[in-house]
C-alpha cells in the first residue's frame, strides 16, 4: 500500500509541476512579462522598481525558482483590478463554485441513478428508450446551449425562476451558502441542473448498462424465486451492486465539474471562481488567471488522488496491478 | 491491364450477360458502405451533414446578404423578428435580424463556415500528430512508449475545456489560436486509440516479415502498421468532430475563442445572448439550433460507424 501511495503521490506532483511549467512559460516567457504582470498604467520608475522586485531582470531559470517559491507560499501576485492578493480573491469565490458543484453532483446521482435503473430494467419500453435518447442529447449538446434553453423556458417564457445571480445567502460555519434560503434555492436550481445534465447523462448510461448486467445474475433470480417484492429486489439487490462503478466515476468526475462550472457560471452569472476567470481574461487580469489555474489544477489533482487511493483501499486488485506494472 | 479495361469493368453493363463467376469478396470499403446504408437514421444523419456542409461551402453565393459587408446592412432593419419584411430591400428576413440589421439566416451560414473550418482543420492536424505519436509509441515500445503515454495520461487527467482555456487565456483570441488549442486538446485521444490497436498489430507475423525485409522503420510504421489501425480511428474521429465543434462554440461563447471579425456559431449565440432576456430570442436561438443540428447529424453517423466497427456486435 505504501509503495502504491508514494507512486501515486509522485505522479500527482509531476502533474502539478507540469501545469505550473505550462502556466509559467505562458505568462513569463511568451511576450514581455512586464506587460503581463505590471499594471499598464504604472509609471516608468514603478515599472523598473517592480521589475526588480519581481526578479524579472534575472535569468529565466532563476525566475522559475522564484515563481515556484512564491506559489508555494500562496503568493501568486496581486490582482490589477481589485488591488488585493489574487489568491485571497479566488478563495472568496471558491464556496460559491463548490456549492454549485456539490448540488449538481447530488442532482446527477439522485436523478441519474433512478432513471438509469428504470431504463436498464425495461430497455425496450418507450420509457427506457426515451430516457436513453434524452441522455444522448444531454451528452452531445453543448453545455452553454442547454443552460440557455433552461433560461429561455423557465426564466423568460414561464417566469418561474430567476435567470442569474446567487440570490440571498446565509452564513453557515463562516461560509456563505444559498441553499438554505428560499430565494437562494430558487437561484440555485437552474445552474445546478445545467451543470448536472452532462454528468447525469453519464450516470444514466452507466447505471443502465450495469442494471442490465446485474439483473441477469443468479442472485437476482434467486431473490425473485424467494418471492421478494420487486421493490426489494431492485432497491437492495440490484441498486447496491450498480453503485460501485457509479461512485467511482462520480468521484473522478467531481474534478471536471469544477472546470465545467466555468461555463455554467458564465451563462447564469453565478458569482463563483469560474465566472471570475472569464472576467479576468476579458480584463487581462493575469495574476488572477494564474491563481485560478493553479488552484483548479491542485483541486483536480487532489480529487483524482483521493479517489484513486480510496478505491485502491477498497479494491486491492487496483494497487496490486499498479505496483507490478 | 490497360486503363480502358479498368474503366470498363467499373461501369455496369446491364445488357451484357455476365458469365457466371465464383462468389466475389467485396472490398472492405464496399462492405462498410453496405453496412452503413442499412441504417436509415445514419443515412439521414449523413444527408443532413452533407446539406449543412454545402450550406457552409456555398454561403457567399446562396445567402441573401453578406452579413459582414456593412454597406449591405441597414440599421432600420435592426432587431426584426422572424418573417418580417426588410425596410430597405423589401426582402423577407426568415430568421429575423440582429441589432445591426444583419440577416440571421446569412449570419448562420457564414458562422457555419467558420465553425466547420475550425473543427475540420484542427481534426486533421490532431490526427496527424496523434497518429504519429501513437504509432511511434507502439512500434518502438520501451522508453519512447512510456514517455509518450505519460504525456497522454497527464493531459487526459485534466478536462479538455480547462486545457483549452489555459492556452487561449495565454495566447489570446484568434482562429489560428483556437485551432492550435483544439489540436493540443485532441491529439491525445488519437494517440491513445492508435497505440492500443497498433500494439496488437505489431505482434503479428506480417510486421516481422516486413522487418526481415529490412524495410525502414517509417515504411513499416506508416505503410504496414497504420492501415490496420484505421477502423477505431475513424470512430474516434467522428466523435471528435462533434466534440471539436461543441468545444469551439463553448470557447467562443465564453469570449476566448474566435475574434468578433470572424464569428462562428458560438460567437453568434454569445452576441445574441444579451437580447435573450429582453425577448429577442431569435438572435441567439437560431444559431444554437444550427449548432445542435450539426452536432446531432455527426453523432448519428458516428454511432452507426461505432456499431459497424464494434467486433462484439458483429456476427
Amino acid at each position: 500500500m505504501i509503495v502504491y501511495l508514494v507512486r501515486r503521490l509522485g505522479q500527482s506532483l509531476i502533474a502539478v509541476a507540469a501545469m505550473a511549467i505550462l502556466v509559467f512559460v505562458g505568462v513569463y516567457a511568451i511576450g514581455n512579462p512586464v506587460d503581463i504582470l505590471i499594471n499598464p498604467e504604472a509609471t516608468q520608475a514603478e515599472i523598473a522598481a517592480t521589475t526588480h522586485r519581481l526578479g524579472l531582470d534575472r535569468p529565466l531559470l532563476e525566475q522559475f525558482g522564484i515563481f515556484v517559491w512564491n506559489a508555494l507560499h500562496g503568493d501568486l501576485g496581486r490582482s490589477f483590478v481589485y488591488g488585493r492578493p489574487a489568491m485571497e480573491i479566488i478563495l472568496e469565490r471558491l464556496p460559491a463554485t463548490m456549492e454549485l458543484a456539490l448540488v449538481a453532483l447530488i442532482l446527477s446521482v439522485g436523478i441519474g441513478v433512478p432513471l438509469g435503473v428504470l431504463a436498464g430494467l425495461k430497455p425496450n419500453s418507450v420509457g427506457g428508450r426515451s430516457i436513453m435518447a434524452g441522455s444522448i442529447l444531454g451528452f452531445s449538446l453543448p453545455n452553454f446551449w442547454q443552460g440557455m434553453l433552461l433560461i429561455l423556458v423557465f426564466a423568460v417564457l414561464l417566469g418561474w425562476l430567476p435567470a442569474g445571480g446567487r440570490g440571498e445567502t446565509v452564513d453557515l460555519l463562516g461560509v456563505r451558502v444559498s441553499f438554505l434560503t428560499l430565494d437562494g434555492l430558487k437561484h440555485l436550481i437552474l445552474p445546478a441542473l445545467n451543470l448536472a445534465l452532462f454528468k447525469m447523462s453519464l450516470v444514466i448510461r452507466l447505471a443502465r448498462a450495469n442494471t442490465r448486467e446485474v439483473a441477469l445474475q443468479d442472485y437476482v433470480k434467486f431473490a425473485r424465486a424467494k418471492g421478494l417484492s420487486t421493490r426489494r429486489v431492485v432497491l437492495v439487490h440490484i441498486l447496491k451492486n450498480i453503485m460501485i462503478p457509479v461512485v467511482t466515476i462520480i468521484g473522478l468526475e467531481l474534478g471536471s465539474m469544477v472546470a465545467f462550472a466555468i461555463v455554467t457560471e458564465t451563462v447564469f452569472a453565478w458569482p463563483g471562481m469560474g465566472k471570475l476567470l472569464i472576467d479576468s481574461i476579458n480584463l487581462l487580469d493575469r495574476p488572477l488567471i494564474v491563481a485560478y489555474l493553479m488552484l483548479t489544477v491542485l483541486i483536480i489533482v487532489g480529487i483524482n488522488l483521493a479517489v484513486d487511493v480510496l478505491y485502491s483501499a477498497l479494491d486491492p486488485r487496483v494497487r496490486l496491478s499498479e505496483v507490478k506494472a | 491491364m490497360s486503363g480502358e479495361t479498368i474503366v470498363g469493368a467499373l461501369e455496369p453493363k446491364a445488357d451484357i450477360a455476365e458469365p457466371a463467376k465464383p462468389a466475389r469478396v467485396d472490398s472492405p470499403l464496399k462492405r462498410l458502405a453496405q453496412d452503413f446504408f442499412a441504417d436509415r437514421l445514419a443515412v439521414f444523419g449523413l444527408c443532413l451533414f452533407v446539406v449543412i456542409a454545402l450550406i457552409a461551402i456555398l454561403a457567399p453565393w446562396i445567402t441573401p446578404q453578406n452579413p459582414y459587408d456593412l454597406a449591405q446592412l441597414d440599421i432600420m432593419d435592426g432587431g426584426l423578428p422572424p418573417g418580417e419584411t426588410s425596410f430597405a430591400t423589401g426582402g423577407t428576413y426568415w430568421l429575423g435580424t440582429d441589432q445591426q440589421g444583419r440577416d440571421m439566416l446569412s449570419a448562420i451560414a457564414y458562422g457555419l463556415r467558420i465553425s466547420l473550418v475550425v473543427a475540420l482543420v484542427s481534426l486533421a492536424c490532431a490526427i496527424v500528430v496523434g497518429v504519429a505519436a501513437g504509432v511511434a509509441a507502439a512500434y518502438f515500445g520501451g522508453r519512447t512508449d512510456s514517455l509518450i503515454m505519460r504525456v497522454v495520461d497527464l493531459q487526459l487527467s485534466f478536462p479538455a475545456i480547462l486545457i483549452a482555456l489555459i492556452l487561449l487565456a495565454l495566447l489570446g483570441r484568434g482562429v489560428d489560436k483556437v485551432i492550435l488549442a483544439l489540436v493540443i486538446v485532441q491529439w491525445a485521444y488519437y494517440a491513445r486509440t492508435v497505440r492500443s490497436s497498433a500494439i496488437v498489430e505489431r505482434r503479428k507475423d506480417y510486421i516481422d516479415a516486413a522487418r526481415c525485409l529490412a524495410l525502414s522503420h517509417r515504411r513499416i510504421m506508416f505503410r504496414h502498421l497504420l492501415p490496420n489501425c484505421v477502423p477505431p480511428l475513424i470512430v474516434v474521429a467522428t466523435v471528435q468532430i462533434a466534440q471539436a465543434i461543441a468545444l469551439e462554440a463553448t470557447l467562443s461563447f465564453l469570449g476566448v475563442g474566435v475574434p468578433i471579425t470572424e464569428p462562428s456559431l458560438g460567437l453568434l449565440i454569445s452576441n445574441g445572448y444579451d437580447y435573450l432576456l429582453s425577448g429577442r430570442y431569435w438572435v441567439s436561438l437560431f444559431p444554437g439550433v444550427a449548432l445542435v443540428v450539426t452536432i446531432i447529424a455527426i453523432n448519428l453517423v458516428g454511432d452507426r460507424l461505432r456499431d459497424i466497427f464494434n467486433p462484439r456486435l458483429q456476427s
